[in-house]
């Protein structure tokens, strides 16, 4: 039940622009007790269905600028690869807390940003 | 190139965020309309999450068993809030999700 709540605040979350992992992964730590490294593969895995309906619908639009994506994907892989492999070397809780500086971090310009949207 | 590496670097490393990432650079360093810079963070960030979602399932960080009704909760959790946001001035609910995230975020420090 916990789980499909986690689930159903994610989704609503991520269709906001926030992106769904800020409420995911700390839901999947603090109230379903999971490890911090099988909370952030689970949001990672439920990046792959959600980002390709999004890409087929952006792309629809032409809204993918598909140069600058190339370029930024190939640095973006290095990264990709540094940052997983540094997580897995890394203790559940020592993660957990680098994973909580960043979110503190994102909250807080999340709070300041002046939203142009609406 | 450096917006690439530092995105990919966080979405590896947190398994999330990229976005928060490269959706503000792009705008910003790259002088992308904000639509545009969304759809392009999402083709970006796809092909890099698949990089590390396999770092993750060789060190056997993935839990299926939890994954199915997160799943189902996400589906819900995605039409609802399609439906929601229309309703809700989502400036408000924004800036109710900042302070949760900001709450779980020293939790998680702290714990």
């Amino acid at each position: 039940m916990i789980l499909l709540l986690i689930g159903f605040l994610s989704g609503i979350i991520s269709g906001m622009g926030i992106g769904g992992g800020t409420v995911l992964i700390p839901a999947m730590v603090v109230l379903a007790g999971t490890t911090q490294h099988v909370a952030q593969g689970l949001n990672l895995a439920f990046f792959i269905p959600t980002g390709i309906s999004a890409i087929i619908i952006h792309a629809k639009r032409k809204l993918i600028c598909f140069k600058t994506a190339f370029n930024l994907i190939i640095t973006g892989v290095f990264g990709a690869v540094t940052g997983s492999v540094l997580a897995s070397y890394l203790t559940a809780s020592l993660l957990r807390k680098v994973f909580g500086v960043f979110l503190l971090i994102m909250g807080i310009y999340e709070l300041m940003r002046k939203d142009k949207t609406n | 190139m450096l917006i690439g590496l530092i995105t990919g670097f966080c979405n590896g490393l947190f398994g999330a965020g990229g976005g928060m990432i490269a959706v503000p650079s792009m705008i910003h360093i790259l002088h992308m309309d904000e639509h545009e810079a969304h759809a392009t963070a999402i083709a970006v960030i796809l092909p890099l999450v698949i990089v590390s979602l396999f770092v993750y399932f060789r060190h056997g960080f993935l839990d299926f068993s939890k994954a199915i009704p997160v799943a189902i909760g996400g589906i819900i959790g995605g039409i609802s809030g399609a439906f929601l946001l229309k309703r809700i001035p989502s400036v408000w609910l924004k800036k109710i999700f900042a302070l949760f995230m900001i709450a779980a975020a020293i939790r998680m420090v702290l714990k």
